[in-house]
């Protein structure tokens, strides 16, 4: 299936300024993007559970030119959402897509290889890898130290793609039941106040979360910085960590395809996604609409109806 | 707020500029008796209201908010309130995995000429934020140093 991947990019190159990818990193365990220019870059594509990075990011600052770009599944939602939103243009864009089998969590491999500091070799197949460092060889299958959004992957195929190589996948499930978000809620108002102002005190406000969104395109205009309207200060307290995480959420809203880059690039693994897969639930509720699907679809918070069906106001 | 202490809480409206600023102004002249909690924020439309003001009001230690504009249909701008229903009951219902109890935030709609609608919404949002009490503060400084100003640490507790 890589190969064929590789062969459909090639085909492609010579009508484009580059294509983004995934190739290896510094070293066998991760991987990092790659920009193919040349038909020889190509040679150097990877794909399979090393391939975290949502490569969506970068799509924004590179409109107006040719460029094509790999996806996974929850990768290509993304690249819908910025279709919607007219961040980028259809013609400019090829879409690579392959059917994803899962990708793994950084955090869950360091916990159950504590000696991941040096890897000689990274074997990866279907269901797990095998990760030898200086020290031991470890076998871990794909289910232990897969990402959280894998294990409830609703669309591991490409939602749009030019050239889409491979067998389609079977979706890990059909509904999101949001399990996570229902025991964290099953918790007291108090218990979850204070989980967030215990998590919000390790933010080392880096703004990784930030970074890494891809939908979050402000860029240098985030007001997160901005001095007039100035809605956090520089304060290193819970308030203004806390409050930036309540903007990126609601600048989400509506918007979020849950692709948790937010959650995996932050070097403090706060769960902040948590906060955006509540906006996603309460908006599919209330909505019946998600994200990152159709590039046609009228956003529901650009919207409204004369009778909400789905809003039960206040009788006073 | 010291002299108040107990007996008072912090509510924050929005009301809009059209309806129900007018509306509390009408009870206001026709002296309806209302509870002091509220201080009103007037803005031109319920539709300028971005939610975070209201995360904003509770980062800075109000335990309620209360939103209030022209009724469906009674926008002056014509469709700014539809806009703002869909914000604002998304956020109401957001609120809850922050930890906020989402009864500590209200929107409705009042009138300029109701008067007594704004009396009674008034009443009954003070007393519901009664009912849930004070929300703990968001400490404005590192929990180390909370610890150390307070002598109480949430992070051992967590
Ligand atoms: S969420 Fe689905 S498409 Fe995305 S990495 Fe996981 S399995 Fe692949
Ligand atoms: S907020 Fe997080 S999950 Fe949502 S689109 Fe941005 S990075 Fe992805
Ligand atoms: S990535 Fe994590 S530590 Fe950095 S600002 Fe975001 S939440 Fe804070």
């Amino acid at each position: 299936m890589l190969d064929k991947l590789k062969e459909s990019i090639k085909a492609a190159l010579p009508e484009l300024d580059f294509v983004m990818g995934w190739g290896m990193g510094y070293d066998p365990l991760h991987a990092t993007p790659l920009y193919m220019y040349e038909p020889e870059d190509v040679d150097n594509l990877v794909w399979g559970p090393l391939n975290v990075h949502n490569l969506a990011v970068h799509l924004p600052s590179l409109k107006g030119k040719k460029v094509g770009i790999v996806v996974k599944g929850c990768d290509s939602r993304s690249v819908v959402e910025l279709l919607q939103e007219g961040l980028i243009n259809r013609e400019d864009v090829v879409i690579f897509g392959a059917p994803c089998n899962g990708i793994v969590d950084m955090s869950k491999i360091r916990k159950a290889v504590p000696d991941a500091h040096f890897v000689h070799s990274v074997e990866t197949d279907d269901n797990g890898l095998t990760i030898t460092t200086d020290k031991d060889t470890h076998k871990l299958s794909l289910a232990e130290v897969m990402a959280d959004k894998c294990t409830r992957c609703r669309f591991p195929n490409a939602v749009v793609a030019d050239h889409f190589v491979g067998e389609k996948r079977e979706p890990t499930v059909e509904n999101d039941a949001y399990e996570d978000l229902e025991s964290f809620e099953s918790q007291g108002f108090e218990e979850r106040r204070d989980f967030w102002m215990t998590e919000m005190d390790r933010c080392i406000r880096c703004y990784a979360c930030r970074n890494a969104c891809p939908l979050c395109v402000c860029r240098d205009h985030c007001v997160a910085q901005s001095r007039n309207p100035h809605w956090v200060s520089q304060r290193d307290g819970v308030r203004d960590k806390f409050m930036f995480q309540i903007i990126h959420a609601m600048h989400m809203a509506g918007r979020c395809t849950e692709c948790g880059e937010c959650e995996r690039a932050c070097p403090m693994d706060i769960p902040v996604l948590l906060l955006k897969r509540k906006l996603g639930t309460v908006i599919h509720d209330l909505f019946d609409y998600d994200s990152g699907l159709d590039a046609e679809a009228r956003p529901p918070l650009l919207a409204f109806k004369l009778e909400e069906e789905s809003i039960k106001e206040k009788d006073w | 707020m010291p002299v108040l202490n107990g007996r008072e809480l912090r509510i924050v409206g929005f009301l809009c500029n059209w309806c129900s600023y007018g509306g509390a102004d009408t009870a206001g002249v026709a002296r309806f008796d209302q509870p002091t909690d509220l201080r009103v924020i007037r803005v031109p439309c319920s539709g300028r209201i971005d939610p975070l003001f209201i995360a904003k009001a509770f980062m800075n230690g109000a335990d309620g908010v209360l939103v209030s504009g022209c009724h469906p249909r009674d926008c002056h701008y014509a469709e700014g309130n539809y806009y703002a229903r869909r914000r604002l009951e998304v956020f109401k219902q957001f609120i809850s995995v922050l930890g906020i109890e989402p009864e500590r935030f209200e929107y409705t709609w009042v009138s300029a000429s109701e008067g007594q609608r704004w009396q009674e919404v008034v009443t009954k949002f003070t007393n519901q934020v009664h009912t849930l009490g004070p929300l703990a503060p968001i400490p404005e400084v590192a929990l180390s140093q909370l610890a150390q100003t307070t002598g109480t640490d949430i992070r051992e507790e967590a």
